[in-house]
């Protein structure tokens, strides 16, 4: 003790940081990761780790080559980014698209804007897009689910593409539904991205960010509630053309969007009434595009166009503060 | 086919115009009527937008300047006389030339000669470190070292010395917008008459603690010993709660206090020369001895007459 | 239904209230202590020693400065050295008298004995102008002048006393054993609060981690035959013992932004305020000790000393055995509040509640990264306020934007610092953003009241 440290209070602080908060969802996000590589196999254990190795080593050159700071690897977030963005696309997507994909997510998306905290959208998300937009081919090959030490891949479409096709050619839901159950859809999914296959892994992990206080619900519960609630109308009111609310929560990446990617931090309001109003707008726009738009799913659309909408939602809803009206 | 093309150009004309007319009549209602000196004045301004002569910006100095009876208080010293005489010139005021300005850092309590007693953790802030302590060094008066002034520097003329945890002014590159001296909650900087080349004396240190406990937080504080208020013959220096400041408009650049200064608080830059104390020091003493015998001559043919 | 606590943010930090089997020691007279004229908030004291002069325990050396001011009594007896600035805690001149000790020798009229007096006084008016004689603050920290407070402005009604037993900071300890200790003094010192605050109910807000101090007040108070005075077991939250925080909670009232606690009826007094006001109106003792806990996970000796006031720090420190080699922050007050000391040799003051003493590891703040917008701090912030905004508002100084989004409503109880997974310093820059904003604020007020007497 030679000198004495001076600072404004408070003198003590808590253990978060962004390092452990970051973990905390990786660590969530290990059950779906894990039902992946069972039901997908080995194609989609080197996907992923390409994912995360190019998005690692991307923010790694561009922040200290490029804008010559200290590394910002070690906070994590590009790995949160890699999971996410390789349980966002088919298993059978090439090693290069995948990582084209972490180029766009990374290099565009998230350092273009100054990194971490201070990009618009998703950065998993806008790298999913691109591809979807760029390689429709490898991007709609959804393929069934083989088993860790499967043969070649069998191509299929997803129930969600398998009812837009079928809806097209003039069938109607009920003979189209008849080849799904739930338990299913629950459980041990059909073709879809990897991270779809296990939509109880993903809960599981959304209860633990939920328990360890990483995220509030109140986001996921606004954008289940919505696509419930919406789809329950118009089913109700054409069941042969409009697929029921249960199909609705269980298909399509819906629970990867609502528990991981539209909780995020970085591109959700910060207030609790903005965040309701973001998981409705989600929810809702996710229900428009399914039953109306071109393409079968919605999500990664919907949750895009409601981070753009967050500095509005930010400016408009604010906190109860303390004594005042 | 005809009849369609003939439409959407009927349609479109019709639109365009209704619009331009529009547009005229909000335009008509909506006009302000703004004295165009003002544009005139705010083009001959540097453009910086600084708020050194003491309004929000280059527009809001003109506007100012236009409405005011003479240039008396609105003075751009980033454009300096120059500017002025522009200004001048389009509005037909007057203006007094003024000796241009440089920010001087008058603490020169580096690492060595100021130890630190303690160590700051806090914001990278000196408005933040002089609202919760004194400082992390035995001074309280000194620079804190947090580049507030840095940072409010628009024209990058203020940078840290990483060896004397100082900051140190560009003279090119300063302006004398006087950001940094109300960015410094210490009151550290001050802004002096550049002088002649340049040349220019200054105590660099303001501290009031007495002699002893400035000493003992600093080695090159200003201790308030006096000695360059008796040795100065131009009456420059003057001398207030222990510390001496020497006034730039009496001071004759003769570097005798710098020379005579025991803990080497005044500084003289930009001399042709360096300081050779011990000439001047000489040159002192020869001085004094020959006013002190002018003085005992001039006692004698007193006491003679007295006799 | 579980115990109650405010409504709006708070934060749970680990208590560690390792000191709080030490019983209350009386800490043996500095040889030299020094009384700063300025230990309470509002106008500094006025000393009426001269150098020289002989002075006993409890003899006013410093008399009000001002409305809301204090008097300032002699902690010790002995002789006068000096009226001169003197660094404090943050290094900062202070006038401060400096007096040898010399005995122990007390002022007439001061009972010193142990035994409880427990009939009160029935003249209210009395009563106050003897805690305003015994120089009685506010000792949970803010140390604003008792007597102030308990003369709410004409219009305004009291309808609760609130005695503040919660201690929500982490390590501190003084107050409990206080409430253990001298349960009886409190107890009668809080009747004494309600009698002349017109009879109102009291309310002693004790947290559910200090069940012994619960138990045991409930107790004092069936023995005394109180009525109207409840114990009230608080949920543990931080920064509960926040005046505006701990009327949320009792009363669910909350306190609009700039106003006094009277303004919803309340009115909040310390633990330590309540026994400094039995001591002034049943003992003619003034404030000129006051108990402090000092603490530290790396500090060998915890106890709870009763200190004079005016002891050097470094007395204190060497009396328990001096700084441990990896100790590197003395906090005065709490880890959540205290202030940072940044001299040792400064001395206490009324409202010293404790000397925290922490390890590198413990304290250094972790290098600031980017907000992740995760919004903790404004979960955190008690006020409702969103520190994320105002830190970017009070970097820009935009005091306009920081007026309009209420950073003069924070409080400065550190939950967003705390919270945040970043480590951004956000409340050393709201705190200078508050600044700036309370200055307009009274700059207006003034202009305000210059107008108004200017209609007159």
């Amino acid at each position: 003790m030679s000198k004495l440290l001076v600072s404004p209070s408070p003198h003590i602080h808590s253990k978060d940081s962004t390092k452990s908060l970051m973990l905390d969802v990786v660590i969530a996000l290990m059950p779906a990761v894990l039902c992946s590589f069972v039901f997908y196999g080995w194609r989609e254990i080197v996907l992923m780790l390409v994912s995360v190795g190019s998005c690692v080593l991307l923010e790694y050159g561009i922040t200290r080559y490029m804008l010559g700071k200290a590394s910002t690897i070690g906070d994590l977030s590009a790995v949160v980014t890699g999971i996410l963005l390789a349980l966002n696309v088919p298993y059978t997507t090439p090693w290069w698209v995948m990582v084209i994909g972490a180029i766009v997510a990374i290099g565009v998306a998230k350092m273009t804007f100054g990194g971490l905290g201070q990009n618009i959208w998703n950065p998993a998300l806008v790298g999913r897009v691109f591809l979807l937009v760029s390689f429709p081919t490898y991007m709609t090959t959804w393929s069934q689910p083989q088993g860790l030490f499967g043969a070649d891949a069998v191509t299929g479409a997803t129930p969600l593409g398998v009812i837009k096709e079928g809806l097209l050619q003039g069938a109607s839901v009920q003979d189209l539904m008849g080849d799904y159950s739930y338990s299913q859809l629950l459980f041990a999914n059909l073709g879809g991205s990897a991270g779809e296959v296990c939509a109880l892994a993903l809960l599981c992990g959304f209860v633990y960010l939920c328990v360890r206080r990483v995220i509030k619900p109140w986001i996921t519960l606004a954008v289940f509630a919505t696509v419930a609630l919406t789809s329950l109308l118009f089913w109700g009111i054409n069941p042969a053309r409009f697929t029921d609310p249960l199909f609705n929560l269980l298909t399509g990446g819906l629970i990867l969007g609502a528990c991981f990617m539209a909780t995020d931090y970085v591109t959700s309001p910060m207030s609790v009434k903005g965040g309701i109003v973001f998981g409705v707008g989600i929810g809702f726009l996710t229900m428009m595009i399914r039953y109306f738009g071109s393409y079968p799913e919605g999500v990664s659309f919907a949750i895009l166009i409601m981070n753009s909408v967050v500095p509005l939602l930010n400016r408009w809803f604010h906190q109860k503060k303390f004594g005042r009206k | 086919m005809t009849n369609i093309i003939i439409w959407t150009i009927a349609t479109i004309t019709v639109l365009g115009l209704v619009l331009a007319l529009v547009l005229y009549l909000v335009a008509k209602k909506f006009k302000v009527e703004e004295d165009p000196r003002i544009d005139d004045v705010e083009k001959a301004m540097p453009g910086a937008n600084c708020g050194g002569c003491g309004f929000a910006g280059c527009r809001a100095f003109a506007e100012a300047a236009v409405k005011a009876p003479n240039l008396d208080n609105n003075y751009c010293p980033v454009g300096g006389n120059d500017v002025m005489a522009k200004v001048a010139a389009i509005l037909g005021y007057e203006v007094k030339a003024k000796a241009p300005q440089v920010a001087v850092v008058r603490c020169n309590g580096s690492c060595e000669s100021r130890p630190k007693v303690n160590d700051y953790d806090g914001a990278a802030s000196c408005k933040v470190k002089a609202a919760l302590y004194s400082g992390d060094t035995g001074c309280s008066y000194g620079c804190l070292g947090c580049g507030d002034c840095v940072a409010a520097c628009q024209f990058g003329a203020l940078s840290m010395d990483p060896a004397t945890g100082l900051p140190v002014v560009d003279e090119e590159k300063c302006t004398a917008c006087g950001a940094c001296a109300k960015a410094c909650p210490k009151g550290v900087i001050e802004l002096r008459p550049k002088g002649p080349r340049g040349m220019r004396e200054f105590v660099s240190c303001i501290n009031k603690d007495k002699g002893a406990v400035a000493k003992k937080a600093c080695a090159s504080a200003c201790i308030g010993c006096g000695i360059c208020f008796k040795t100065c013959t131009h009456g420059a220096i003057v001398f207030e709660n222990n510390v001496a400041y020497i006034d730039p408009a009496k001071c004759k650049l003769c570097r005798e206090c710098e020379a005579m200064c025991p803990t080497g608080a005044i500084h003289g830059v930009n001399f042709p020369k360096p300081l050779d104390k011990e000439a001047v020091k000489a040159r002192i003493a020869d001085r004094k001895k020959k006013a002190a015998e002018a003085a005992a001559a001039a006692k004698e043919p007193s006491k003679k007459e007295e006799q | 239904m579980g115990n109650r606590t405010f409504s709006i943010g708070g934060v749970h930090p680990h208590d560690n209230k390792i000191s709080r089997e030490c019983r209350i020691e009386t800490l043996p007279i500095a040889p030299t202590v020094y009384i700063s004229v300025a230990q309470h908030i509002g106008a500094p004291a006025k000393p009426v020693v001269a150098p020289g002069d002989k002075v006993k325990v409890g003899q006013v050396v410093a008399e009000p400065g001002g409305f809301v001011s204090a008097f300032i009594h002699s902690s010790v007896s002995g002789t006068v050295k000096s009226v001169a600035p003197r660094a404090d805690l943050a290094g900062n001149p202070q006038l401060c008298i400096e007096i040898a000790v010399d005995g122990n020798e007390w002022a007439e009229g001061i009972d010193t004995s142990d035994t409880l007096v427990k009939d009160i006084p029935a003249d209210n008016k009395a009563i106050i102008e003897k805690i305003r004689l015994g120089g009685v603050v506010g000792l949970g920290g803010a140390t604003f002048p008792t007597h102030v407070k308990l003369s709410p402005p004409p219009g305004s009604k009291c309808e609760r006393v609130i005695i503040n037993g919660c201690e929500c900071e982490p390590y501190l300890t003084s107050d409990f054993r206080t409430l253990l200790e001298k349960g009886e003094q409190v107890v009668i010192g809080a009747a004494i609060l309600r009698q002349v605050m017109g009879n109102v109910p009291c309310t002693i807000a004790i947290e559910e981690n200090k069940p012994e101090a619960i138990a045991h007040i409930k107790e004092v108070i069936a023995k005394l035959g109180y009525e109207g005075i409840e114990v009230m077991t608080m949920k543990m939250m931080y920064p509960q013992g926040g005046e505006k925080q701990l009327i949320d909670a009792v009363m669910h009232r909350q306190v609009g932004s700039g106003a006094l606690p009277i303004s919803v009826g309340a009115v909040v007094q310390n633990v330590a305020t309540a026994l400094a006001v039995y001591e002034a109106v049943q003992k003619n003792k003034p404030v000129i000790d006051n108990s402090v806990t000092v603490t530290g996970a790396c500090f060998p000796h915890q106890a709870n000393l009763l200190v004079r006031v005016g002891t050097p720090l470094r007395y204190i420190l060497d009396y328990l055995g001096g700084l441990p080699d990896n100790a590197a922050k003395v906090i005065s007050g709490g880890p959540m509040m205290g202030k940072a000391v940044a001299n040792l040799d400064a001395a206490t003051v009324k409202g010293t509640g404790a000397l925290l003493i922490l390890t590198e590891e413990e304290t250094r703040r972790a290098p600031e990264t980017n907000c992740i917008r995760c919004g903790k701090c404004a979960d955190a912030c008690p006020m409702g306020l969103e520190p994320f905004l105002l830190n970017k508002l009070a970097k820009a100084n935009d005091v306009e934007a920081l007026e309009a989004n209420a950073a003069q409503d924070c409080i400065e109880c550190g939950c967003c610092l705390y919270s945040c997974p970043a480590h951004i310093p956000l409340l050393d820059n709201i705190r200078m953003g508050k600044g700036a904003v309370m200055g307009v604020l009274r700059a207006r007020a003034a202009a305000a009241r210059a107008a108004a007497e200017a209609k007159k």
